[in-house]
């Protein structure tokens, strides 16, 4: 965790620089009879959290806050586990929405986390997989009348069978 | 008297055919999810606003707040059953809850927590009824010095009276006030902040983008990695008459509790930031202070469960106050309220009671109907949501994951905010992990965009001169106050180094 938290302060730091430079793109100081320039207030917040991160660093060298004082590992192996499981999964279920729709991608990833991760049944996976994106496309399409992704072309057949039972 | 008729008539709303099923709705679902571990009124309110879209503002916002009130009573279900609280705001009830479940006394620990919530919101709506107009009038007469002193005293609250690593706190404060700034700036109209020259910055980084990622994925992500699967679960027998039984001793054993919690919940839940979690410990700690046998606390004392109940909920209520009245949220939740309102094209703050009176009255006219409807729905289905929560956390989560996403799409209709999504909420699994508070993130997204303008508009009243914040009759103490709430963790650093000399 100690080191941890310092290469976090550090990527922050980073990013507040980054933050700084970025709004320098508009004015950041007082024009006369306009008032601050669009950048101030960006560039001005950014400079406090660059500042929050050298306190930050501060504190993690003498030891004060309760991750610079602690030895465990930032993430277990069932941590990084968990994280390139789970976190990986939700990766995989976005990336997998301009592809087979967003209810196809909501089945797969039922499917993969019930099944797979959850270690249930297929009874269970498949029912939850099959009928959460069914509810899903009934309630938002036919009931909100909001369009979600439906992918590349190759799922329209399915697509013109259900938006036939709705309109 | 004019109170009490726009009461009447605000009352008279909230029971039309569809708030009143909105309450219902509303109330059960926030049950639930304040039930369920890792999920609070935050979580819910996030996750749902989306849905709110197809129904009119008043309706709208009505759901959300009953959510919040249903969020509250859940909070204690998982608490005592579980041992784990459904929500930070819970976490008070499980010093007493777990003991009392432990000794097979669970239905009297859900009992009192019911009533107590009954109680802590009654007195809270009425204290609100009472408060809302006259802090309103007052607030009628805010210009944007006035008002940016109240956003100044929104971020101190958090620094000061936030127990969290201050630097970390203030990060997290400026961090989600420069995510408000990205796309264009508001006076100039020029673009602003688009990072890594990524064209989907242009229109902004959305409040809820940051809410859902926070709250939806990477509180989850947190929940599975530090429960582990490991529950251990209390299944409480109840029947109606041993319900009744318990109402006549969680009255008797409970009343100083709940009054503790009902009356300071509030006045905590009123400052903002502060919320319900801190007015729960606080009330639990006070209730203690003042027992006749203090040495019960944290071993199964009533009192122990009914004054974070009654607090909790209380606070709910008054954290609403500012948000309506002034503008400013005192929970993470009336932030996520508020983002919501904006939203809809109501602008909270003083002129809403004059501009919105059907709106504003409706609303609280809710409150009183969602408490009602609150505790009736949570002792008439508390055996059914102590069934649901043997639902396994490994289905449990990715309904939940399921909901973030298709609801964040719903409400941008933006792959590119879903990517921004996902990554906000690794970021924050991370960020938690090193003790950065999140909440003032989101607290500062929504706040930015009134933040900003209003500094500007008074710096340009006062051709540059900052003093205009110290000058003015009310934005003077304002901005006095959030200096020494601003600096009061260095005072109180100070004087620790001094006392060992």
């Amino acid at each position: 965790m100690r080191n941890g938290e310092i290469v976090t302060a550090g990527v922050l730091a980073l990013f507040s620089l980054y933050l700084m430079w970025k709004s320098t793109e508009l004015p950041v100081g007082y024009i006369a009879g306009q008032g601050p320039g669009g950048g101030a207030w960006p560039f001005w917040l950014s400079a406090i959290m660059l500042l929050c991160c050298g306190m930050i660093a501060f504190n993690w060298w003498r030891g004060t806050s309760p991750p610079s004082q602690s030895s465990e590992p930032v993430l277990d192996a069932y941590g990084w586990k968990m994280l390139i499981m789970v976190g990986g999964g939700i990766v995989g279920f976005v990336a997998l929405v301009n592809i087979i729709s967003m209810y196809g991608a909501i089945a797969v990833f039922l499917l993969y986390y019930v099944k797979y991760l959850g270690r249930h049944g297929w009874g269970l996976s498949l029912s939850l997989a099959l009928i959460t994106p069914l509810v899903f496309f009934f309630f938002f399409e036919g009931a909100m009348r909001i369009t979600m992704p439906t992918g590349m072309p190759f799922t329209d057949p399915v697509f013109n069978v259900l938006y036939e039972i709705i309109y | 008297m004019e109170i009490l008729a726009l009461l009447a008539d605000g009352m008279l709303l909230a029971l039309q055919p569809l708030n009143l099923t909105m309450i219902v709705i509303g109330v059960s679902v926030g049950l639930l999810i304040g039930a369920m571990p890792g999920l609070g009124s935050v979580n819910g309110v996030a996750i749902l606003l989306p849905v709110t879209f197809l129904v009119p503002p008043g309706s709208a916002i009505i759901f959300l707040a009953a959510i919040y009130y249903g969020a509250m009573y859940g909070g204690a279900i998982s608490s005592v059953t579980l041992g784990i609280p459904g929500a930070s705001t819970a976490v008070a009830t499980t010093f007493d809850g777990r003991p009392l479940a432990r000794q097979g006394r669970a239905s009297l620990a859900l009992v009192t927590a019911a009533l107590a919530s009954f109680v802590g919101g009654t007195i809270a709506n009425m204290l609100f009824t009472l408060f809302a107009p006259a802090l309103a009038s007052v607030a009628l007469s805010f210009g944007p010095p006035e008002v940016f002193a109240l956003m100044l005293l929104a971020f101190a609250t958090f620094v000061g009276l936030g127990g969290d690593d201050i630097p970390k706190t203030i990060f997290s404060i400026c961090f989600g006030l420069v995510l408000g700034s990205v796309g264009f700036d508001q006076i100039s109209g020029a673009p602003r902040l688009i990072l890594f020259e990524m064209n989907g910055f242009l229109q902004g980084i959305g409040f809820l983008v940051l809410a859902i990622g926070v709250y939806g994925i990477g509180e989850m992500l947190w929940t599975i990695e530090q429960s582990r699967g490991e529950v251990s679960k209390t299944t409480p027998k109840m029947t109606l008459k041993g319900m009744a039984s318990d109402a006549k001793e969680a009255t008797k054993k409970g009343w100083k509790g709940t009054f503790v919690g009902s009356f300071l919940g509030f006045f905590v839940g009123v400052l903002p930031a502060a919320g319900a979690t801190p007015g729960s410990l606080m009330s639990y700690g006070v209730a203690k202070m003042i027992s006749r046998k203090p040495e019960t606390f944290g071993q199964g004392n009533p009192d122990g469960v009914a004054a974070p109940e009654a607090a909790n909920n209380s606070a709910s209520t008054g954290s609403m106050l500012p948000m309506l009245t002034l503008g400013i949220p005192g929970s993470p939740t009336t932030a996520i309220l508020l983002g919501g309102m904006v939203i809809w094209g109501l602008v909270p703050g003083p002129r809403l009671f004059v501009d919105e009176t059907e709106f504003v009255w409706g609303l609280i006219g809710s409150f009183y109907v969602s408490n009602a409807a609150a505790v009736l729905i949570n002792l008439a289905f508390i055996p059914l949501f102590i069934w649901m929560l043997r639902m396994p956390f490994t289905v449990l989560a990715p309904m939940i994951f399921v909901l973030s996403i298709v609801g964040g799409y719903a409400a941008t209709r933006d792959m590119f905010d879903i990517w921004l999504m996902v990554i906000f909420g690794l970021g924050a699994f991370f960020l938690r992990k090193f003790d950065y508070p999140l909440a003032p993130a989101v607290l500062a997204i929504v706040l930015g965009p009134i933040a900003e303008p209003t500094l500007r508009q008074s710096l340009l009243l006062s051709s540059g001169d900052p003093s205009i914040f110290f000058t003015r009759p009310i934005a003077g103490p304002i901005t006095v106050i959030a200096l020494i709430l601003i600096f009061m963790p260095a005072f109180k650093m100070l004087r620790r180094k001094r006392q060992p000399a």
